[in-house]
């Protein structure tokens, strides 16, 4: 029973990682590659970790395996820093793309096109009025 | 109980194929910023891989190694961003 569960959920998460390197070869641009390179990691790494947690908490339940239960734990950590640390990244990149001249392909409307240049442009006379008092 | 070695020897070959196109792609990649994403999607893949090894051979140092790898890609990943931006830290 346990070892169908374990099969589905790699299954699952092998083929969202499969997609993920598609993606990257097939899209014709920086934003979609990043859609499919994150967002598609992010949730096969879930499916893939969840299995390796469900394992081992069968091995420690079942099977009396302390270790099982070690596996499952750091599992966990492993999988929240993956969580936390992933979709951080993607937006630090999305927005260095976008604050170094990469523009979408075949985009017609570009919302972001005056606020971040005007961002950075307010800053540096702020700077610099304040060293000069 | 699952023969560890041999079904997980599938899923670290899929795993292997889908980082190889995420090489491609860091190879390819017109501008930075296209590698900079093949490099995020590489990390992700290792560290993934990390947790099933160490979960194969019933090893959990190597779990402990996904976690500070985990941890050292994301800071990498924000300091190529911020010399992309070009931006004062």
């Amino acid at each position: 029973m346990f070892d169908i569960i374990v099969y589905i959920l790699l299954g699952i998460g092998v083929f969202f990682n499969l997609l993920a390197g598609i993606g990257l070869l097939r899209f014709p641009d920086v934003y979609t590659r990043l859609h499919a390179g994150t967002k598609c990691t992010t949730f096969g790494s879930i499916f893939i970790i969840g299995s390796v947690i469900l394992l081992g908490l069968k091995n420690w339940w079942f099977d009396t395996d302390v270790n099982g239960s070690v596996i499952a734990i750091h599992s966990i950590f492993a999988l929240a820093a993956i969580l936390i640390t992933n979709p951080t990244g993607a937006h630090a990149i999305a927005r260095a793309a976008h604050r170094s001249g990469v523009k979408p392909f075949g985009a017609v409307v570009d919302d972001l096109q005056n606020k971040t240049v005007k961002k950075t442009e307010k800053k540096k006379p702020a700077k610099n009025k304040e060293a000069k008092k | 109980m699952i023969e560890l070695s041999n079904e997980y020897l599938i899923v670290f070959l899929a795993l292997i194929i889908c980082s190889i196109m995420a090489i491609i792609r860091v190879i390819r990649g017109p501008t930075a910023p296209d590698r900079l994403v093949g490099l995020d999607t590489i990390n992700t893949i290792v560290i993934v891989l990390m947790v099933i090894f160490g979960a194969a051979t019933n090893q959990v140092i190597i779990i402990d190694v996904a976690i500070v790898y985990a941890l050292l890609s994301f800071i990498s990943t924000l300091f190529i961003t911020k010399y992309l931006e070009g931006g004062d830290f």
